[in-house]
């Protein structure tokens, strides 16, 4: 799944090396926390978040077969 | 294969390496020199080799299309890419058993993959694409879905002299519906707020 999301982000960002992806797995989720550059920022969050929302789609329907709530938290 | 790191004595060299590891040409590659490296004393001692980093350009249709292959595999589904482009309009076609995980409800997941494609594709300001992602004749089927739901719809906002108000829908599956209705001289259509939001309202 981090393999997934940096996938995703990795053309979308000018600063693709810093790219940090962190997982936190608790009894019912997992939160998968994303940072990018200061800059890169806006680029993957988008006009009115519409970048974070594809990017959240395609991870929770990737995640839709696992047991666990998926979330992803973007900065 | 894409990208290589080589080394040689000199850049040049490492360059060289690096293009046949590729197959391909010095035009059509993106060249970062990592390290120079140095003759050393008689070129025995302290010599290091130049090393190099050699990436092969693709055009965005090319780099969009790697994007998509990379993500859907990641997300744990095999599917075959059919690419056409026509004029501005790239088409990516998917075929594959569990396509149902990429479409998505409402074709949302789908939607979600076509804009983060039209992201990739656009990304140069030098060009302009349109991107359109189709699953298993999906779009096919959604248009079908749509035109009878344009219908049904301006059925009652005739019957009840109201108007009708669609669920909120991309810029593209709007104009769908608008089509489906420009001939129908009994109702009128608009698209009304702001996206995402943005929907369709049916006037009678």
């Amino acid at each position: 799944m981090k393999a997934l999301i940096e996938t995703i982000v990795t053309p979308l960002v000018d600063f693709p090396d810093e790219i940090v992806v962190t997982e936190k797995e608790e009894e019912h989720k997992i939160t998968y926390h994303l940072t990018v550059n200061q800059t890169d920022v806006g680029k993957v969050i988008g006009k009115n978040g519409r970048i974070a929302k594809a990017i959240r789609t395609i991870v929770y329907a990737a995640g839709s077969d696992s047991k666990k709530r998926i979330y992803l938290d973007i900065m | 294969m894409r990208q290589i790191t080589a080394s040689g004595q000199t850049i040049e060299e490492a360059v060289q390496s690096a293009l046949r590891q590729l197959n391909t040409t010095k035009d059509q590659v993106t060249v970062d020199v990592i390290d120079e490296g140095k003759k050393g004393l008689f070129g025995v001692f302290g010599s290091k080799q130049a090393i190099v980093k050699v990436t092969k350009n693709m055009n965005p249709i090319q780099q969009a299309e790697a994007y998509l292959k990379n993500v859907t595999t990641k997300m744990g589904v095999e599917v075959e890419i059919k690419t056409t482009v026509h004029n501005q309009e790239i088409v990516f076609e998917l075929v594959g058993e569990k396509i149902a995980i990429l479409i998505g409800k409402r074709g949302q997941t789908l939607n979600a993959l076509q804009y983060l494609l039209h992201l990739v594709v656009n990304k140069k300001k030098d060009h302009f694409y349109t991107v359109v992602l189709d699953a298993e004749g999906y779009r096919k089927r959604r248009k079908e879905t749509l035109y009878s739901l344009a219908e049904r719809l301006a059925e009652k906002a005739i019957r009840t002299r109201r108007e009708v108000s669609l669920e909120p829908m991309p810029s593209f599956e709007r104009k769908i519906i608008h089509t489906a209705l420009q001939d129908n001289n009994r109702v009128e259509t608009y698209s009304d707020g702001i996206d995402p939001n943005r929907h369709v309202v049916i006037k009678p």
